[in-house]
Formats: C-alpha cells, structure tokens, sequence
C-alpha cells in the first residue's frame, strides 16, 4: 500500500514505533548523521538551492546517475538541528533510490512521521518544501538526461 | 531561600530595571546557586538537546508555553503544571537565554510575566555568546524534582493587547519590529519565513517601523542604554511616559521589544500586541497602510 521507498518506510516505521519524546531523539540522530558536503559542493552554495521556506537556510542540491540513482546533498549549519534533523530523514531515506521511486513519495508522507506533535506542525512545513524542490530538481535532471544530445 | 544576588555589571547598572538581567559572567559564578533555574528557549526545537548550559532546562515556546486549541497561551494551570514539570517554584529566580539574540527567551520572559513569576532574567547575550566564550556545555538533561507550583490566573490586562484594544489605540504610539519589507507591504512573512504569512502586506496605521534586532550589539547583547534611548526615544519619538504597543507577526519578535522599552528603558506602560500582523493583516475591515515609514 505504501509507495515509500524503503529506507524511507524505514525511517517513517522507527518514528511511529516511539513516543513524541524518543521521536525528537531520533531526529536529532538523523541530524548528526547528515554527511558532510563533497568537495564540489562544499562552499559553493551558488550551485545549490535555497529552500526558504525552513526556519534557517537550508542549502540542497541533487544529482541522477547513470543508472537513474537520485543523489541528494544539503548543507544547513549546526545550529539549526532541526532542520539538519528534516535533511537527514529525506537524505537516508531517499538517496540511492530510483527517479520514479522520489517522483512517487506523497507530499505528506512527513505527517506519518508523528513528528507534528514533538516539534509542532508550523515547524513541519520545511521538510515539505524540501521534498517539493528536490522531486523539482529529480524532474529536471531527469528531462536532461534522456534528452538526446 | 535568599534569591541569588543581583549582576553588578557596570552597563547593566545603567538600565532601568537591572535586576532583570545576567552578564554570561554572573551566571558562570552563579549557575549552581540553590534557587536559581537556568532555562534555554529557543526557536529551534532541537538545540538544547545538541549541547546546552550545564543544569539548564529546556521551555519550548510552541510546546510547553501554547495552547494548541485556542491559539492562546497555556492558562494558570497549565502553566503551574509546565513549571512543576521543570523544577521551577514560584520562588525561584529564573535565567532565562537562546538562540538568535534571546529572541524566543525574550518571548518565553514575557509569558512568565503574564504569570508575574517574580524573578525572570536573561542572559545578555544569549545562547550565541556563552558558547562563543567556550564556557560549559552539556547533553545531560539535568533531573530537577517536581516542584509545586501554584496556580496563578494569567493577567493579560498589564503586558498584553488584544485586536479590539489595538483598534481602540490608534493614533497613539504603536511599533512594528518587523523587518522593514514587511512593514511597507512588500513581503507578505519575514524573510526566509514564508509559511506564516498574511494575506495582506502593510502596518497597523500610524505605527514607527524599529527592527527588533537593532535593540541587540554584534555580539547578541542588548546596546547599552544610551544606544537604546537614541533609537526608541530619539529616532522613533517615544517618551517612557508614552502608553505603547508593540506588535511583530506573531508576538514574538515584540516581545524582545516590550523587555526593552520596559525594563532596560523603564517604560511603565508597554503592551505587546500577540495577535500581531498574522491577525490583523488577515482580519476583515481592519484598517491598513502601506509603504515606508
């Protein structure tokens, strides 16, 4: 029934199965746990998009390999955790995962998260938007790859 | 229990209501004083748990200060039941300190207020300077006993406008902390902030445009008072016998604003108008300007 990928069914499953407390644990884990930018990332945020609509920049970029791997990057600063926290679930769940498998994750699928109540729904609505610019970015790369050169 | 003495600290010496805020030194010498509750606020919900100030107890604004129901904040019991949760008894002198120039401590201070827990102060300076001072940080979330907290009617008559009141007091002095953009009308919410936007970008009429932040140095800490009186007095024509509203988008903002003009300034009549511009810009009818100060 679901049409996560699985990493991401994954994480969803961890956050249900605690309590609002251990949930904010567990983001704080995904934040620790954001890799850091490569090289051709790092201090380049002009090759990357803003995401505006988290309460702190948040920095991303995404790329489609050959074999149509999606690949997500981000770059937020340590003070933010929770919006490093939202990064991380959407970076282990999502990277690695086929083009139509991002395309097909449900804008909401974060309220499955139960996170609504551990760190309140206005604060949410970034890890929306995030998901909304990278399945933007998937469509785009997407459209450049199979385009014949 | 005595309560923890005063910070003597030369500038803060110079403002109004001194008592009502610590120097990071003051708190480092002072920290594990008996009847003394550190408590970090802040905007993001999960920095106190990367590393906070040893003994310090998380308020979350959104959490433990709200009614999730009736856009309001938590009433006399739920408050009394936050604070006996925390460790903190009415007695208790209650430092309070966060992230982005205290902004939400300033915001969680003002709560307290509408409570009169008696003794809340902050730390000048915030969450920012401690850390930046390379003074101790902890995960350990410190285990304080229940205390039992009475149970105090919240007072929004002193520190706290409601819409109706606000319409009623046009034409007297209003400020508006918001960025400059929003006051003119040309962004809808604060920069980077677009989720809590109004459907109509301008000014409750006739208020004076101050930034909040200008009220905060470089380094996070409030401007001395004389840098204070030049801005609110000077430059925005307050008089500290003036009957005043602040009002930002949601309250919070402001409320950094109304700890300013009342206890480093000693404005005796300032409220902070909560519903803020995410009320009245939305609300039908209400009257509006546009465009610069």
């Amino acid at each position: 029934m679901s049409t996560l990928p699985a990493s991401l069914a994954d994480i969803v499953e961890d956050f249900t199965a605690v309590g609002p407390k251990d949930r904010l644990q567990l983001l704080l884990e995904m934040s620790q746990q954001l890799p850091p930018l490569p090289d051709r990332y790092a201090g380049h945020r002009e090759s990357m998009e803003q995401v505006p609509e988290c309460q702190t920049p948040l920095f991303l970029a995404v790329e489609v390999d050959d074999g149509g791997g999606v690949h997500l990057f981000f770059d937020a600063p340590p003070e933010a955790p929770t919006t490093r926290g939202f990064a991380g679930i959407l970076r282990e769940g999502l990277d690695g995962a086929g083009v139509e498998d991002v395309l097909a994750v449900p804008e909401d699928f974060y309220l499955g998260l139960g996170l609504g109540e551990a760190v309140s729904p206005l604060r949410l609505r970034g890890m929306a938007a995030m998901l909304a610019r990278i399945k933007r970015q998937v469509r785009e790369r997407d459209r450049q790859a199979s385009s014949p050169r | 229990m005595p309560a923890p003495s005063s910070d003597t600290d030369a500038k803060l010496a110079d403002y109004a209501h001194p008592a009502r805020l610590v120097t990071t030194a003051w708190l480092a010498e002072h920290r594990d004083d008996p009847n003394l509750v550190v408590v970090e606020s802040d905007e993001d919900v999960l920095l106190y748990d990367t590393g906070h100030i040893p003994g310090a107890v998380k308020v979350d604004w959104h959490l433990d200060l709200n009614d999730p129901v009736t856009r309001d904040y938590v009433d006399g019991e739920g408050f009394a039941r936050v604070m006996s949760a925390k460790g903190i008894s009415r007695d208790a002198t209650v430092v309070i300190y966060g992230d982005k120039n205290n902004w939400w401590a300033a915001y969680a201070l003002w709560v307290f207020s509408l409570f009169a827990h008696p003794d809340a102060r902050l730390l000048d300076g915030g969450r920012a300077k401690w850390a930046g001072e390379t003074r101790p940080m902890t995960t350990e979330v410190p285990s304080r006993p229940a205390t039992d907290y009475p149970v105090v009617e919240r007072d929004d008559t002193t520190i706290r406008a409601f819409r109706d009141q606000v319409l009623a007091h046009l034409g007297r002095p209003l400020i508006d902390v918001r960025s400059p953009g929003e006051f003119s009308g040309e962004l809808l919410h604060m920069p980077d902030y677009p989720q809590e936007g109004a459907v109509r970008g301008g000014h409750i009429p006739g208020a004076a445009n101050v930034p909040w932040a200008r009220a905060a140095a470089e380094d996070g800490t409030f401007r001395p008072r004389a840098e204070l009186e030049a801005l609110y007095q000077g430059e925005a024509g307050l008089s500290p016998a003036d009957d005043v509203v602040v009002y930002c988008r949601i309250g919070e903002r402001s409320s950094h604003t109304w700890f300013v003009l009342t206890h480093l300034l000693g404005y005796e009549k300032v409220r902070n108008y909560d519903g803020s511009w995410t009320e009245w810009g939305n609300s039908v009818r209400l009257p509006i300007e546009k465009g610069a100060s």
